[in-house]
């Protein structure tokens, strides 16, 4: 009877030592540096918090070390979205899978539990021993230190999480000791559970049942596409593979005997850590972590015959034809994305400090006052951005002879991050006629600090 | 493609693909791709899930009720807590009470409710806070008979937001309105007076607002207005000024809440239509809120009331 259900296939991936192991710690050690201690990364502002990343949700205001976004900037991360997608389509058509191999959390935290697993368990041959017939009670200790070590890692993973979101050592105190919002013990609680399941359990199913992207991604592969690929024309040459001990040990000789350059060590499947055989060809599951073309070229280290075995190559490459870099889908995504980068920075570049939005009252659209003029509301929204407090003054211009009518306000202080809504009134005599419109501008002019631009608001006067 | 050709994800190298053993046509065969075993487990979590739910909240009709869960939920109901099954309304009204949002709402209220009217129409922060917490009240209360801007409809409700007060346009005034509610009444005078007088009269009060017209009905029209015959001199005043204590209007501008001069065609049609209003009289109401609203809603929204004609 076949099984429903398949039972996960134990994968016990070799270590390894080579340039992209260590190209892959590299690129671990600056994402968890950058992810770990950025939040309690202190800095000083005028006005607000000073830590150096702060996404205040109650404040409504996410700070990025100088930066202060405010929720009406979120288009930014519209285009922060639309620039990681475009780069992620085009560094994909390009290098492939980098993605997945050197930077997604699941591959960086997997490795990092790997890790542990290996400290506590031993390499691949220990880890198949013990569970194959270690001692009942070593095994069962061994694997509760591994658990209990990817308990503390993964919640390490969602405390830091939650720091980001309010100030760091204030948060920590109040978390341990039971004071903090029922939202923080949720997140850090959820995301404990997710980091020690995803990359503690769950590891390669992950990527190959989960991960939308290892689906996707072909779509956007092609032939000059760099890809980790075995190169079967040297590796298997005519008659195939060998194993060294069966046949000629002499490079030369095997040469002559058509025996190609893999040595059928398995090494390459032994290292992998979704548990494939890359000289099957490109297959979905492949993480492209590079970690097997690390261990081909010790391999091929160590006979003395040339690395590249495996390698980072494209299926043009392979087959003898020149590949590209610089193909048509490049600049398809490359120059919109220059694009979108460029809008990004000048819009960032010229936040204004003040923001101030005038919107004409239509209910109704004018009324008759009782000297036969005309009034016209305006509702008036000012947000000061700035770091500073700021005090200004609301004037009209563009048509002489009406007046403005704040009531008692004359003045409008503003303390930093703070907003205000204001009802204005403008009176102008003219007769009421029938949807008349005449231009208007309101001005906002700063008058303390000195040196802030006035904002001008055009607007209309109807009657 | 042979079976052999296909690997299984996760497979140690080499395994195969099993087959159910089903062939037909000798090389056509269904092959065996169990689901990962997790994905069973993710089956038995949200069974789990499922069975927490139900305790939690309301879940299974019994009859004519329903279990009704565990995570219930309190509020007050006129000082009294009341304790219900979990229901979006249950967890509105909590909110509403007891929020982090509506407890500063209630702060700024009495904030507002302490201060003086200068104080309230001097401070944009609390200006600001009456124009978005009266908004609501106004849309809530007033908007019905008033319209969202207070521009009221005409011969019905008063317009708000020009600056003819017929009841004042101070604050104190306006929280008068609005406490205690308005009567306006204005006596019919079909009975009393002939279609020639009413036409008479009616010229007169145009002219006050500056309508020219014929100059003898005019004189005929002042001569009721300020005689015993009209008597209207008694609320609207010798010179048309209104009395506001009355909530008598002002008639010598062009402002007409009562009756549509400004949309007639011609002076004899405006003549006709202020004939009209004057023989049928006006008889209407403002409820009072003085016992629906606390005070502080009542300064809050006598404030933004204020703000619509600019007040006085
Ligand atoms: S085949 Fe090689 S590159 Fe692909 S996942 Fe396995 S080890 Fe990494
Ligand atoms: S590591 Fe290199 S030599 Fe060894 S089996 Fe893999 S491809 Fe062949």
């Amino acid at each position: 009877m076949n099984e429903v259900y398949e039972a996960r296939i134990p994968i016990y991936p070799r270590a390894v030592k080579g340039r992209f192991r260590n190209l892959k710690w590299t690129v671990l050690g600056l994402a968890y540096s950058v992810y770990f201690l950025l939040p309690w990364l202190r800095w000083e502002r005028p006005h607000g918090p000073d830590q150096a990343v702060l996404f205040d949700i109650p404040g409504r205001s996410f700070y990025l070390f100088n930066l202060l976004v405010h929720p009406q900037d979120i288009f930014w991360l519209a285009g922060l979205l639309i620039i990681a997608a475009l780069l992620l389509f085009m560094v994909t058509g390009m290098a492939g899978r980098v993605f997945c191999g050197y930077f997604c959390f699941q591959t960086l935290w997997t490795d990092l539990f790997m890790w542990i697993e290996r400290r506590m368990q031993g390499d691949r041959a220990a880890r198949m021993r013990l569970d194959r017939d270690g001692p009942a009670f070593k095994r069962l200790t061994l694997r509760t230190i591994t658990h209990l070590l990817y308990l503390v890692a993964a919640f390490a993973t969602g405390f830091t999480f939650i720091v980001y979101w309010g100030d760091a050592p204030t948060l920590t105190v109040s978390f341990f000791t039971g004071q903090a919002a029922y939202a923080a013990y949720f997140t850090a609680g959820f995301l404990t559970l997710t980091t020690y399941v995803f990359a503690g359990i769950l590891r390669e199913q992950v990527c190959i049942y989960m991960c939308p992207y290892s689906r996707f991604q072909s779509v956007m592969f092609d032939r000059d596409t760099l890809i980790v690929s075995y190169d079967q024309k040297r590796g298997e040459a005519a008659a195939g593979r060998r194993l060294m001990g069966k046949g000629p040990r002499d490079h030369e000789a095997r040469l002559a005997d058509g025996i190609g350059d893999c040595i059928d060590c398995g090494m390459c499947v032994q290292v992998c850590p979704v548990g494939i055989d890359i000289r099957d060809g490109l297959q979905y599951q492949c993480i492209h972590c590079a970690l097997c073309i690390d261990a081909c070229d010790n391999v091929m280290d160590r006979l003395g015959w040339d690395r590249g075995l495996i390698r980072y190559t494209s299926e043009n490459a392979l087959a003898g034809k020149p590949a590209r870099v610089l193909k048509p889908k490049t600049f398809g995504y490359g120059i919109p994305l220059l694009l979108i980068i460029g809008v990004l920075i000048w819009s960032i570049a010229t936040q204004a400090p003040l923001d101030a939005s005038v919107s004409q009252v239509r209910q109704p659209l004018f009324v008759t006052l009782s000297d036969g003029s005309v009034q016209n509301s305006y509702q008036i929204k000012l947000n000061n951005k700035a770091q500073q407090a700021v005090t200004l003054e609301l004037r009209i211009s563009g048509l002489p002879g009406a007046v403005l009518d704040t009531g008692r306000i004359e003045t409008i202080e503003l303390l930093p991050q703070q907003s205000t809504t204001l009802l204005a009134r403008v009176r102008y005599p003219a007769q009421p006629g029938v949807g008349q419109q005449r231009p208007l501008s309101f001005e906002i002019v700063p008058v303390a600090p000195s040196g802030m631009e006035p904002v001008v608001i055009t607007s209309q006067f109807s009657h | 493609m042979s079976a052999s050709d296909k690997k299984t994800p996760g497979k140690a190298p080499g395994t195969e693909v099993e087959t159910t053993g089903h062939v037909w046509d000798d090389d056509l065969c269904e092959y065996n791709n169990p689901l990962p075993r997790w994905w069973l487990w993710g089956f038995y979590a949200t069974v789990i899930f499922a069975i927490v739910y139900w305790l939690l909240y309301p879940a299974w009709p019994i009859a004519s009720t329903f279990t009704k869960g565990f995570a219930t939920v309190t509020f007050e109901v006129e000082g009294e807590p009341r304790t219900t099954h979990w229901n979006t309304r249950a967890v509105l009204a909590r909110e509403m009470q007891s929020g982090e949002m509506a407890l500063r709402q209630q702060e700024m209220l009495r904030v507002v409710a302490d201060s003086s009217i200068d104080e309230v129409l001097s401070d944009t922060t609390k200006l600001a806070f009456v124009n978005s917490y009266g908004r609501g009240m106004f849309g809530d209360n007033c908007a019905a008979c008033h319209q969202t801007g207070g521009a009221g409809i005409i011969e019905l409700y008063p317009n708000l937001a020009d600056d003819n007060w017929h009841w004042g346009g101070d604050l104190a005034s306006i929280e008068h309105s609005i406490r205690h509610g308005r009567m306006g009444y204005m006596p019919d005078f079909g009975e009393t007076l002939d279609a020639g007088q009413l036409r008479a009269v009616s010229a007169y009060v145009l002219n006050i607002a500056g309508h020219e017209g014929d100059a003898d009905l005019i004189a005929r029209g002042q001569s009721i207005y300020l005689g015993p015959e009209g008597g209207c001199v008694a609320c609207h005043r010798p010179d048309g000024a209104g009395l506001r204590a009355l909530g008598a209007p002002d008639l010598r501008n062009n402002i007409w809440q009562n009756v549509d001069v400004l949309g007639a065609a011609s002076h004899e049609e405006r003549l006709t239509r202020v004939s009209e209003m004057v023989a049928r009289g006006v008889n209407r109401q403002m409820p009072a809120f003085g016992d629906r609203l606390s005070e502080a809603e009542i300064r809050v929204l006598a404030t933004y009331v204020h703000q619509f004609g600019g007040g006085q």
